[in-house]
């Protein structure tokens, strides 16, 4: 997990830092504010703040329906922010993205609606040990009404796929879905997501990626992947909540029936039926959140301008700074796999501490980390542990909110081992 | 946060009063903290309408054990009845810490399944400053 020779940052982090005025504020206890939970949810630099603010100031309008400049404006708004979502992954057609609120929605749709029309008693839907509930539970329910069953692919001990088992499954079983997480956002482990959708496509079966934790983080590409369906969310990626991407293949959104009836989605409505608009609009019913499109196109703007490569060394070299000084500390067991499928999310034990307790001290210490089961009770089950602590690392972190980290972490050590048995 | 895992907490995750499990219980109950999965049961026997013995176990951070324990400790020999009338108020004085609304329901997990056990109450109690 090195950072090729002779390759050095070419982003200034304080530079970067200015960008997100959080990051200037001081906890209530007066302490600097360490943000490690950016696998939860990520700060929001001032140009994305800004071209939010902007829209309502400026631009808004109800998209679509206006035939004046403000509504003009607005749709024109919207479709470009679809375009440079679309740019952001390679999609080769803009209207392969559809916007959604969150992954989540986006999981639900597929699972909804593509699911309801081509599953049935018999199939299989393939998830892994790896997958957030957004990955599982939308899968249960469509798995209920339609008779399929789920498999799950296992870890190894270190947190990798199992990948011998996937191609055993695909091989014997009828397996038409392999919804596969693209990072875990637990272990960190980065899955062979192009090797899977090869060996998924020649089973016959489709791919659908949970990429919440990679679309953020390095340069994703759903024509190199081969991806069928792929879902992330705004907020993850320096973008506003309440806005994220289903990108769908056009031939399988086409066939797809509508997930949600209302506005928006209709070509003509009758009193006994409707006709649907082309895609995306077929499924996106309602008024859109167009400034959080317009916010999420400022984000994927303002990553790109960084550089994928840039902000992916950034991790992996504070990723690795921090693993070796957590290593050291005594009662520290440290979780996912080590090597260059290794994102910036560490999750950790400390013995003789719970976890809500770390993340309650290191609160203290101004260090923000989650604490839990990070939505993957499934993971949690099969490493035999009912939560972990989790750091995670984004762009604007510093070796210095690293430092905070530990130290915070002596702290709780130096609490719950005074007066240990 | 020196003042949230004071002493008097750390001696109650760390030897806790009370651990255990009641062979023929009168009332038994178990239940979770749905944030953490953390999971607490209680058993009690009664005599005389008190609670002649009460023993508690499961795992679960320093907050939810240490108030379980200190839980344990308030009621024990006292009349099962007065358990209908303890609040979140009274836990959380009784605790004197500072607990903040992230961690209200660690605090209060012991009483909800002690409450839930012996009345069928199984709302989460309210602490005053959420009422």
């Amino acid at each position: 997990m090195s950072t090729p020779a002779g390759k050095q940052h070419t982003f200034d982090i304080e530079r970067v830092r200015a960008d997100f005025p959080i990051l200037g504020n001081k906890t209530s206890r007066d302490k600097r504010l360490a943000y490690l939970d950016s696998a939860a949810s990520t700060q929001k630099p001032s140009q994305v703040i800004e071209a939010i603010s902007s829209f309502y100031r400026e631009s808004n309008a109800n998209v679509h329906r206006g035939v004046y400049e403000l509504s003009e404006t607005s749709t024109e708004l919207y479709d470009q922010a679809r375009a440079t979502v679309a740019r952001l992954i390679n999609a080769p057609d803009r209207r392969e993205c559809v916007f959604v609120r969150n992954t989540t929605e986006a999981i639900n749709l597929v699972a909804s609606s593509w699911g309801r029309t081509n599953l049935k008693s018999g199939d299989t839907i393939l998830l892994t040990m790896l997958e957030h509930h957004s990955n599982i539970v939308p899968w249960q329910l469509i798995a209920e009404q339609t008779g399929a069953q789920l498999r799950y692919v296992d870890i190894d001990d270190e947190g990798r796929l199992r990948m011998d088992q996937l191609s055993e499954i695909l091989q014997q079983e009828n397996v038409r879905m392999v919804a596969v997480t693209h990072v875990s956002n637990t272990l960190g482990t980065i899955t062979p997501l192009a090797e899977i959708t090869r060996l998924a496509h020649d089973a016959g079966a489709l791919v659908l990626a949970d990429a919440a934790q990679s679309v953020p983080h390095m340069q994703v590409d759903v024509q190199q992947l081969g991806v069928d369906f792929m879902a992330f969310s705004g907020h993850k990626m320096v973008g506003p909540m309440g806005i994220g991407v289903l990108y769908g293949r056009r031939d399988l959104l086409e066939a797809m029936p509508p997930y949600m009836g209302g506005g928006s989605m209709i070509r003509t409505v009758e009193l006994d039926h409707s006709t649907w608009a082309d895609v995306p609009e077929k499924f996106e019913a309602g008024t859109p959140s167009v400034a959080d499109a317009v916010g999420l196109a400022a984000a994927a703007d303002y990553l790109s301008e960084l550089g994928f490569d840039e902000i992916r060394n950034h991790e992996i070299q504070l990723t690795n700074y921090a693993l070796g000084q957590l290593r050291e500390i005594p009662g520290m067991k440290l979780f996912g796999p080590e090597g260059d499928d290794r994102a910036g999310v560490i999750s950790f034990l400390l013995d003789g501490a719970h976890p809500h307790d770390i993340a309650s001290i290191l609160d203290g210490e101004g260090v923000a980390v989650r604490a839990g089961h990070h939505c993957a009770q499934p993971l949690m089950g099969r490493l035999d542990v009912t939560a972990t602590a989790r750091a995670s690392v984004y762009l604007y972190n510093t070796e210095e909110d690293v430092d905070q980290l530990v130290s915070a972490v002596e702290t709780v050590n130096s609490i719950f081992r005074r007066g240990a048995k | 946060m020196a003042d949230l895992y004071r002493e008097n907490i750390l001696e109650h995750y760390q030897n806790p009063s009370n651990f255990g499990t009641i062979d023929q219980p009168d009332i038994t109950y178990e239940d979770t903290n749905p944030l953490c999965g953390d999971r607490i049961r209680i058993d009690v026997t009664l005599k005389d309408g008190k609670i002649a013995d009460i023993k508690f176990s499961g795992r679960g951070c320093a907050i939810s054990q240490a108030s379980t324990s200190i839980l344990t400790e308030m009621v024990k020999g006292e009349d099962i009845e007065s358990v209908r009338d303890l609040s979140a108020q009274d836990i959380l004085d009784e605790l004197a810490i500072p607990i903040s609304p992230a961690r209200v329901k660690c605090a209060l997990l012991g009483l909800k399944v002690l409450k839930s056990g012996a009345y069928g109450i199984t709302d989460w109690p309210v602490a005053e400053s959420e009422a």
